[in-house]
């Protein structure tokens, strides 16, 4: 295993970018249209309520604790099982009324005493109503500034169209992400906003290593379109590309099946925006630099201006 | 001469290096059994209290293995969890209530690595198990008392200074002050101005009225003072529960969080937390008719308020002490056994309880209970609203007059006598408070996560370990040697940290880090191919890799420094656990991948005459 990548020719990347453009722009026009249809599983973390996580003995029975819990006031609890045949997680809506935070003790207790065998308490989680609102708020915001404060960067570092290519391809990778686990309606808690920010982290990575090769090879070769000289410095980061996202792949992997249930959506987000970061990376922040007409003149090393050269003369 | 490190750069990555491997060390050494004797407001742990313990054990045939006085607590480290439990109901017979005594799992780092100030990671509570509160405290109840304290102020400094006053009433946030005369308007401007700190005198003099109105400042300063004052009155009260470090932290504005690790019963931590009685000593007043303020013609300067055996008592308006005075409270029994409780308050609080009952005697003095119970609902602006429940717990004739200790008698039964004192021992919360998020992590869960934690990370390290050794052969054997640096760097720098804590997505921060970090190494080493490829000695190759990969890996990585780190701004609990591991495996990571491979490869192939690189 010498070389994933044969790196001897140029691969013409740019000449798949109409390709690339409408490819991604179903994708992104088909997540915003799930994520306002059936929006996003949100989880307790933004919906505020309860969720309680108990385990039997043996194999739980869900509709006896359904019936349970319904036959207790406490209808419209979602039970399903959690992980394993023995775990069984409660969710709860935010009740109206004085004693939301001690919902979770209530049905704890209501479990025991329907059980013939013993109910271990693993985890129980309140989030009074407004925390959750805040919460939806604050994760949005961060988001944003996460996304300028990169922009800033990499305009201060590169150039104002590179950045605006690397902003726009971490906004496909964060709408397309959040596309997915509407369609799929996976359950969108705080690990998941994290893991998201950590897939923007991740896909900015690749955007500047990608860049800082453009920028490069603008000005190693004097010769040559802009289309030419991108191509090159993608075909020349590729095999770096693929190595990295291949051994962050593995460890999401192990992540993905070692580490529990609790840390599944984290995984999954994470693992797919992987793909997406990798992939927008290369057709996205680079064809959009293209578009936005990045040429070796942006790029060149700024002018050094001879010290003292714009001072009046001395009289 | 080419790739050769200068001794102190070879000595600073050595140095790095081993600092962060003692830290990490206390890791590998696990948790003892261990019971912990804390104090309460009124006793100490001395070596006294030591040899009650020690002989204590001793009867019951416990061989600890160690005991030791640190900090006003004990801790009594043990050989087994069976062992744990029976020291610690031993030790709770032998103490009583004046004494904590709080299951605990202390660290086992030997003496010269404590000794060094090194401590195992602190493990964030889904780890743990434990529970986890946020409270949301009432401002405007905590602006409502204040102003009502400052309104009582206003009012005696008026009389003494003779000025006659039509009504002095809290506004907004200020006193609104009525004056009689012209005469008395001019002699309370010239008075008010500048006479209280944090207040500014705004006049009306068509009006014959004055406000006094609390500055930014102070109104800051206000809110600041309730939140710290809850929070020291919740650490009490947390204290009363018996729980081994305990974290009880303001977070934001108007919000306190209180972690309990190791706290299963949750129904009583609630219970005693989030009770926020406090009680008022006032006059009756006896001059004015009760079948009248019945009626809804409530005499000025009085107020009604429901007696709990029924019917209604008239109360003056002034408080003469509240119940943050007090410093102790004890439930027992008065001379006709019934249940009372014997309060002693602060110096403050004697003087005034002393001053207002001197001429008062042979007068009725009504305690009144006030407790405060979330209505679950919120105002316009996303606060809860809190009903205020107020009753005349007791009305007794003053005896004699009353000093820094006294009793309140007439309680209904044992219990209630226990639980009031309990709640006054611990203090009246200066402002209400609501649990507005509960979090609570069995044992059983916490112990798993931290399994599968462990398995997440022990595979994927081995994964990418597997994979850099195929791909790039010695040079990636490098890479792996940084990596597992980097991994001790991480557990190094996170005990180091007092505030870091590791929690379950902290663990997958990590995983993570494994899989970006040999990115920096993956960098270099196709840099150094494409140089091998484009004919340059494999000198020269290693130089410029390094040279011309350093700016790449430099920008990439605070690109995703920006994003942890906003991370970390935003996120509560388990999710800046994540952002801490990311941000500090970041910098780790380019420090090992940059300079630690650097310095290997340098000692290896570095200076010499070679013909092929092994990369």
């Amino acid at each position: 295993m010498r070389e994933l990548i044969k790196t001897d020719k140029t691969i013409p990347f740019m000449r798949l970018r109409i390709g690339a453009w409408i490819f991604s722009g179903l994708l992104m026009i088909a997540s915003i249209a799930s994520l306002a249809i059936n929006q996003l599983n949100w989880g307790l973390d933004f919906t505020g309520g309860t969720v309680i996580e108990v385990g039997y003995e043996r194999e739980a029975n869900l509709s006896d604790i359904r019936a349970t819990l319904d036959a207790n006031g406490f209808s419209g609890a979602v039970v399903q099982n959690f992980g394993t045949q023995q775990d069984v997680l409660i969710r709860l809506e935010p009740q109206e009324g004085v004693k939301a935070q001690q919902v979770g003790d209530q049905v704890l207790s209501l479990l025991r005493e329907a059980s013939t065998e013993e109910v271990t308490m693993r985890r129980i989680e309140f989030v009074g109503p407004n925390v959750g609102e805040q919460l939806t708020e604050q994760g949005g915001l961060a988001m944003l500034t996460a996304l300028i404060c990169i922009l800033a960067y990499i305009a201060f570092r590169f150039e104002w169209r590179l950045a605006l290519g690397a902003v726009g391809a971490l906004a496909h990778d964060v709408i397309i992400t959040l596309g997915l686990f509407s369609v799929l309606g996976l359950e969108f808690d705080l690990t998941v906003l994290a893991a998201l920010l950590a897939v923007i982290g991740y896909s900015i990575n690749d955007t500047v290593v990608v860049c800082d090769r453009i920028r490069e090879n603008f000005r190693k070769y004097r010769k040559g379109e802009s289309e030419e000289i991108i191509d090159g410095a993608l075909t020349d980061t590729m095999s770096r590309t693929v190595i990295t996202s291949l051994t962050t792949v593995l460890v999401l992997l192990a992540l993905f099946f070692l580490g529990g249930a609790l840390i599944h959506g984290f995984a999954t987000a994470l693992l797919f925006g992987v793909f997406i970061g990798t992939y927008s990376s290369i057709y996205i922040a680079s064809s959009l630099a293209l578009a936005l007409g990045v040429s070796r003149e942006d790029l060149m090393p700024p002018e050094v201006e001879k010290e003292g050269e714009d001072l009046e003369p001395m009289p | 001469m080419l790739n050769k490190f200068p001794l102190w750069k070879n000595l600073m990555v050595i140095v790095i290096v081993a600092v962060a491997a003692v830290y990490a060390l206390p890791n590998l050494y696990g948790e003892d059994f261990a019971v912990q004797v804390s104090a309460t407001r009124t006793t100490t742990v001395d070596t006294q209290v030591l040899g009650r313990v020690e002989d204590r054990l001793q009867e019951i045939n416990i061989e600890p293995k160690s005991v030791v006085l640190e900090d006003g607590q004990l801790l009594v480290r043990l050989n087994s969890d069976s062992e744990q439990l029976r020291a610690r109901e031993a030790l709770l017979q032998e103490l009583g209530t004046d004494y904590v005594v709080a299951l605990n799992l202390a660290p086992a780092t030997p003496d010269w690595l404590e000794a060094l100030g090194a401590s195992p990671m602190k493990l964030g509570l889904d780890l743990r198990g434990g529970v986890h509160f946020l409270m949301e405290v009432d401002m405007n109840e905590a602006m409502r008392k204040i102003l009502g304290q400052m309104r009582d102020t206003v009012r005696a400094d008026l009389r003494e200074e003779r000025i006659r006053y039509t009504s002095v009433e809290r506004d907004g946030n200020g006193l609104q002050i009525r004056l009689r005369t012209a005469d008395d308007f001019q002699a309370a401007m010239r008075y008010l101005d500048g006479a209280y700190d944090g207040y500014t005198l705004i006049d009306d003099e068509a009006a014959q009225q004055l406000t006094l109105r609390m500055t930014e400042a102070k109104l800051k300063e206000t809110q600041d003072y309730a939140i710290s004052q809850n929070v020291t009155i919740l650490r009490n009260r947390v204290n009363e529960l018996g729980v081994a470090e305990p974290l009880v932290q303001r977070q934001g504005a108007d919000r306190i969080v209180v972690q309990l690790p190791g706290v299963q019963d949750t129904a009583r931590a609630k219970e005693i937390l989030g009770a926020t009685a406090t009680l008022e000593f006032r006059m009756v007043d006896d001059e004015n008719s009760i079948r009248d303020a019945e009626m809804g013609r409530v005499p000025f300067g009085s107020e009604l308020y429901p007696n709990r055996n029924g019917g209604n008592v008239l109360l003056k308006e002034d408080v003469i002490l509240t119940g943050d005075h007090i410093v102790n409270a004890t439930s027992g029994f008065d001379e006709n056994q019934r249940p009372q409780v014997s309060i002693t308050l602060d110096g403050a609080g004697g003087d005034k309880m002393s001053l207002a009952t001197r001429d008062a005697i042979g007068k009725p003095m009504a305690t009144l209970f006030i407790e405060f119970k979330a209505t679950g609902e919120r105002n316009a602006e996303g606060n809860i609203i809190f009903e205020r429940k107020e009753e005349v717990i007791n009305v007794a004739t003053i005896q004699a007059r009353l000093g820094s200790s006294f009793r309140i008698t007439g309680l209904d039964s044992v219990q209630e006598a226990q639980n009031l004192a309990l709640l006054l021992r611990a203090g009246a919360l200066i402002a209400p408070i609501q649990i507005v998020e509960e979090r609570t992590v069995g044992p059983s869960l916490g112990q798993e996560n931290i399994d599968m934690g462990m398995q997440a990370i022990i595979w994927g390290f081995v994964l990418v370990l597997a994979f850099m050794v195929m791909y790039y052969k010695k040079f990636g054997m490098v890479a792996n040697l940084a990596l597992a640096t980097n991994l001790v760097l991480i557990v190094g720098v996170m005990s180091m940290i007092p505030g870091a804590t590791l929690t379950l997505p902290g663990m997958a921060g990590i995983v993570l880090t494994v899989g970006m970090a040999v990115d920096a190494n993956v960098l270099i080493f196709e840099r150094i191919r494409e140089e091998i490829k484009a004919k340059r000695s494999p000198q020269q190759a290693i130089h410029h890799g390094y040279d011309s990969a350093l700016s790449t890996i430099a920008d990439a990585n605070v690109t995703t420094l920006i994003a942890a780190i906003i991370l970390f701004a935003i996120g509560t609990g388990p999710i800046k656990g994540f952002a801490v591991t990311l941000a500090i495996g970041i910098v780790t990571s380019m420090f090992t991948a940059i300079v630690g491979t650097r310095a290997v490869i340098n000692a290896i192939w570095g200076g010499k005459r070679i013909d092929k690189l092994s990369v």
